[in-house]
């Protein structure tokens, strides 16, 4: 057979290959039981390629914090103390908002030719898709956390008078309570009309108890002023009760009409 | 696997969307090893009774019985589905999408079988007619090539069920008619394969049977597509 409409150097024959008496190409192979744990990584890195080649979330979430950062620091010109105070609530927000491009970048890759249908017609779990989907989310943010705390530490010169090592808690309890709910709440506005006012409508009244948490947590490690266990302590239980939540939730959503 | 065994039984079959019935009542039976060719005007209701048997669309009433039961989660592997659109991811090359796809059908990635010759991936990839090396990403090939490579993800789990929407649509008259040859030579070992085309000619001697299906229904079932075109 020809290269047929495209050509383009793909060769070989339909009929030849598989012909009448011929083997299938299923006859020296079995379809197996795909574990959860290898969909999840495969799909991680399925993800993880199709955002290097596209960088589509990527770029989007850090021109945005970029543009926070520098505009923030431009309107106001608080003082070292005045920064510890506002700090919190100002990274926060602005990776909350940055956060929101990635989510919905990760199911609109799924809706271009309908690929979510593949998904759902094998016989790879629900939760598989969504953990994968939430680990990859959360390395999104983190890259952009970390890119971005350096130029937060120097526009608004902070330094942390608490357990600095404490916000490595913060960052990480706070960032997986964003994109567990966030690529959840994405699912289900996906096949809305108009899903990226949608997403923030659903995420963020969601995440107030986890932004408040963070931003309590943060201020307090930045000040030195107050204990932040607390608040570390809110954020883990938010997450494991979101995720839970999320995980027995997803297969409905996955397969909503 | 050709005897007359139903593989799939429809039993009145509705499917409402809101208001608008796509599928009104459609009661069938469909015997193993054979090649069914779905036809009907635009909107009659065959993509949807597609996508209803490859368990994407749930039934508003009625029941599908495939393989002896009624779960599509328990014989999802032995299903095969194409869609109108490719069902693939135009960043990435063909060979990647459906090393993608094998696992999560459990059958590994294909690049450790290669040397051994055993590649399930690049197996399909060439019993479509394309080349398993092209490092192009799918969205740069041609809508002929897209089909095929959509052709070789649904074969891809080996399905005893091949269920194909538009498989010719943009596809060359040549590479059409090869792909109605491999068709017909799947049929041959055993396959269930239903195909909704527009083009019914190029089936004219390889489907068993002829479905016509109208405003929801199935009006008619014919061995002979002069029948049909009547």
């Amino acid at each position: 057979m020809s290269t047929g409409t495209g050509g383009g150097g793909s060769g070989g024959g339909i009929s030849g290959a598989m012909s009448p008496g011929a083997a299938s190409p299923g006859d020296q192979h079995s379809v197996g039981v795909a574990a959860p744990s290898g969909i999840i990584r495969a799909t991680l890195v399925k993800d993880l390629r199709l955002e290097w080649r596209s960088k589509d979330a990527i770029n989007s979430m850090l021109f945005f914090s970029l543009l926070v950062v520098v505009v923030f620091s431009f309107s106001f010109d608080p003082s070292a103390e005045e920064s510890r105070q506002i700090a919190g609530g100002l990274v926060w927000v602005a990776f909350l908002f940055a956060a929101v491009v990635a989510l919905n970048q990760t199911w609109a890759r799924e809706l271009r030719n309908q690929v979510l249908d593949a998904y759902r017609v094998s016989p790879a779990p629900a939760n598989a898709l969504f953990l994968a989907k939430t680990v990859g989310n959360f390395i999104f943010v983190v890259v952009l956390e970390v890119l971005m705390t350096p130029l937060f530490i120097i526009f608004y010169r902070l330094r942390a008078l608490g357990p600095a090592w404490q916000l490595l808690l913060v960052a990480a309890f706070g960032t997986w309570a964003l994109v567990v709910n966030g690529t959840f709440f994405a699912a289900m506005s996906i096949r809305t009309r108009s899903r990226e006012i949608m997403l923030p409508l659903l995420l963020f009244p969601i995440s107030i108890p986890a932004i408040l948490a963070m931003v309590q947590a943060t201020t307090a490690i930045l000040t030195g002023e107050y204990n932040a266990r607390f608040w570390i302590v809110l954020l883990g239980t938010y997450d494991l009760v979101f995720t839970t939540g999320c995980l027995l939730l997803f297969e409905l959503v996955l397969n909503a009409e | 696997m050709t005897d007359n065994v139903p593989v799939i039984s429809v039993t009145n079959l509705i499917k409402q969307f809101g208001r608008f019935a796509a599928l009104r009542g459609v009661t069938a039976e469909f015997a193993a090893g054979k090649l069914y060719a779905i036809l009907g005007d635009n909107g009659a209701g065959k993509t949807t009774l597609l996508r209803t048997l490859a368990g994407l669309n749930h039934p508003s009433s009625g029941s599908v019985t495939i393989l002896g039961t009624t779960r599509f989660h328990d014989i999802c592997r032995e299903v095969g589905y194409m869609a109108h659109p490719s069902l693939l991811y135009d960043e990435m090359s063909g060979m990647e999408n459906l090393a993608y796809f094998a696992r999560l059908y459990g059958l590994g990635d294909g690049v450790a079988d290669r040397k051994t010759g055993g590649d399930r991936t690049a197996d399909v990839i060439r019993a479509v007619g394309l080349d398993p090396d092209l490092t192009r990403p799918v969205g740069q090939y041609s809508q002929g090539m897209r089909q095929r490579m959509s052709l070789a993800r649904a074969l891809l789990n080996d399905p005893k069920i091949l269920l194909l929407d538009e498989p010719f649509s943009n596809v060359d008259l040549r590479s059409a008619r090869d792909m109605v040859r491999l068709l017909a030579g799947l049929r041959d070992q055993g396959k269930t394969i239903f195909v909704v085309t527009h083009q019914a000619s190029l089936l004219e001697d390889s489907a068993d049977e002829f479905i016509w299906m109208d405003a929801g229904k199935i009006l008619g079932r014919a061995a002979d597509f002069a029948e049909v075109a009547r």
